[in-house]
């Protein structure tokens, strides 16, 4: 069962385009990508397991820390790329966003909404940083660095010049009316596409 | 969790057999040789669409004996057998594998110690220098000699990286999937000057005679050796010597003598084992092709314009301790071939092994190529 971010970036990668998945992992999203809209693949991963595991489905990789920089893609050079769930995890999330609208014509983004009321509710109210099911690490021992909600990301949006396409502010697989009323309360995962102005 | 890797076979007893060629071989120096030979090793078995053969490029000291033995008794089976076999990355079950001694080399192949058809005598210091564009030409008569018109991968590491990197660019349509290990796109000054030394060494040998040793039954032994030495020295990593040698010393065959110390011992039985088995004008011949070797020699240096012919899926591999040829050197062509859009996958993988590393089973090595290669379409 793909995660529901993954269902909804499928869904705005048009057929046969040049895909680039930033933290790629085990290469599965980028496989599924390949069979269902025949993209061209690349992904780039860490850790040597998930490039072996990428490797065996037949997905290109390449070892590289996206944190040390992307200068090595080429302007423009791919039609998507993609984020997904890995911005919280960044030591430079903003720089990564810059070359994200840099190499790809249209960028996707995914990560997990600060903003949710249970994140709230936790901080808010009980005064103890949120671990839930999609966050389950405690705040000492987490990769999870960066974490921002629906709004300061539309704000960083504005401040670095990047065009909002389309955004999903998500809980489940289906739409609720709370979400599309107040999606930075409701909304437990963002998905934003984007571009350079 | 990578696990060690000591599940699979061998390719067993292999015999090595020569092809002759005698049609006239224009070298890229100019000169012809009348005709050459080329000692090959072969594992597996051609597919009947002949569409399932890898061609082995080995590195500066290698030969056509990769896997398996030639007898039972042989200490050592051949120099990548812990890659080739059945079961193993270069699984022998699903591929063709073929493996030869280069042009120039010292093991069977026409080379300096093969006697010139013009004078009657070993050619020796007078056999005409080779690039690795000679080699991929004399693997492509291989090849149509063999009736392949495809390879289905071609791999090699270091200098064997070079000519499996030649073959992608300058025969496109021959190579399916191309293996670039622990290599580099040219050789840096360091590079050259280590070569150099290796080089001095064996021409200050008292018995190196301008390259006319054989005429009177010499061998520059000790520049061989010392040659050797200083590059098996680069061919390590200095954690990976702090590990296997560290400051522990032993006693010498000859009593009385003072202990030395193990990495002593060691360099000593690899340089007078190397003087043994190498023919000296066979290494200044190697080491000059590495010299001048440099893919993007004919874009005037522009990398990603020199890859730019390729179609083949790329892997390519370094190691992180490899400081002869270190993993910023295989970024180098990484990034050219990015920037060409090729299909490339790339790691850098955590080891002590330094260069020779490609030739080792570490696990996370072994795993990501059988990986790889078992996505690699017949």
């Amino acid at each position: 069962m793909m995660r529901y971010d993954l269902t909804r970036i499928m869904d705005w990668v048009p057929r046969a385009s040049r895909v680039l998945d930033l933290g790629c992992g085990d290469g599965e999203f980028l496989a599924q990508l390949q069979t269902a809209r025949d993209v061209e693949a690349l992904g780039i991963e860490l850790d040597i397991n998930n490039i072996t595991a990428a490797a065996r489905r037949g997905i290109s990789v390449i070892q590289q820390d996206m944190d040390r920089g992307l200068d090595n893609f080429p302007n423009q050079s791919f039609d998507i790329v993609v984020l997904a769930h890995a911005l919280q995890v960044l030591h430079r999330p903003h720089s990564v966003l810059e070359e994200m609208v840099r190499i790809g014509k249209e960028a996707i983004v995914t990560f997990p909404n600060f903003g949710h009321w249970r994140c709230r509710l936790h901080l808010g109210l009980l005064g103890r940083m949120p671990v839930s099911r999609l966050l389950p690490f405690e705040w000492y021992d987490t990769p999870n660095i960066h974490f921002c909600t629906v709004t300061d990301f539309e704000a960083l949006c504005g401040q670095m010049n990047i065009a909002i396409l389309d955004q999903d502010i998500v809980t489940g697989p289906r739409a609720t009316i709370l979400n599309s009323l107040a999606p930075n309360l409701f909304g437990s995962t963002a998905i934003f596409r984007i571009c350079k102005q | 969790m990578a696990t060690p890797f000591e599940d699979e076979g061998s390719v067993g007893l292999v015999k090595p057999r020569v092809e002759h060629f005698a049609e006239p071989f224009a070298l890229a120096c100019g000169e012809v040789l009348p005709a050459f030979d080329l000692i090959v090793e072969t594992y597996g078995t051609l597919n009947s669409s002949r569409s399932n053969a890898v061609l082995v490029c080995h590195a500066l000291s290698g030969n056509h004996h990769a896997a398996g033995k030639h007898a039972p008794e042989d200490a050592k089976p051949g120099w990548w057998d812990t890659l080739i076999g059945p079961g193993k990355p270069v699984d022998t079950n699903r591929f063709f594998v073929v493996s030869l001694n280069n042009l120039g080399g010292c093991d069977g192949s026409t080379g300096p110690n093969t006697i010139n058809p013009a004078t009657g005598e070993t050619w020796g210091p007078d056999f005409p220098d080779v690039t690795v564009n000679d080699w991929v030409n004399s693997q492509l008569a291989l090849a149509e000699r063999l009736d392949i018109d495809r390879w289905a991968v071609v791999i090699g590491g270091s200098l064997g990286g070079m000519q499996a990197l030649y073959w992608a660019v300058h025969h496109p349509g021959r190579v399916a999937n191309c293996v670039v290990l622990a290599a580099a796109p040219r050789l840096t000054a360091q590079n050259i000057a280590f070569n150099e030394i290796a080089r001095h060494a064996i021409t200050s040998d008292p018995d190196w005679l301008e390259g006319h040793y054989s005429k009177q039954q010499k061998v520059p032994a000790r520049g061989l050796a010392l040659a050797r030495m200083v590059g098996h020295l680069t061919y390590m990593s200095a954690e990976g010597m702090t590990d296997k040698f560290g400051r522990e010393r032993r006693a010498t065959e000859h009593s009385g003598e003072p202990e030395i110390f193990e990495v002593e011992s060691y360099l000593r039985y690899q340089g007078t084992q190397f003087s043994t088995r190498f023919d000296a004008n066979t290494y200044l011949l190697m080491t000059r092709a590495l010299d001048y070797f440099d893919i993007a020699d004919y874009t005037d240096g522009d990398l990603s314009a020199a890859l730019s012919p390729i179609t083949a899926r790329l892997l390519v591999v370094s190691f992180s301790s490899d400081w002869r040829f270190s993993p910023a050197r295989s970024r180098e062509i990484v990034d050219a071939l990015i920037t060409a859009s090729k299909d490339v996958s790339y790691a850098e993988i955590e080891t002590d092994g330094g260069h020779d590393a490609f030739l080792l089973n570490d696990p996370d090595y072994c795993h990501l190529m059988r990986a790889w290669l078992e996505q690699v379409t017949l």
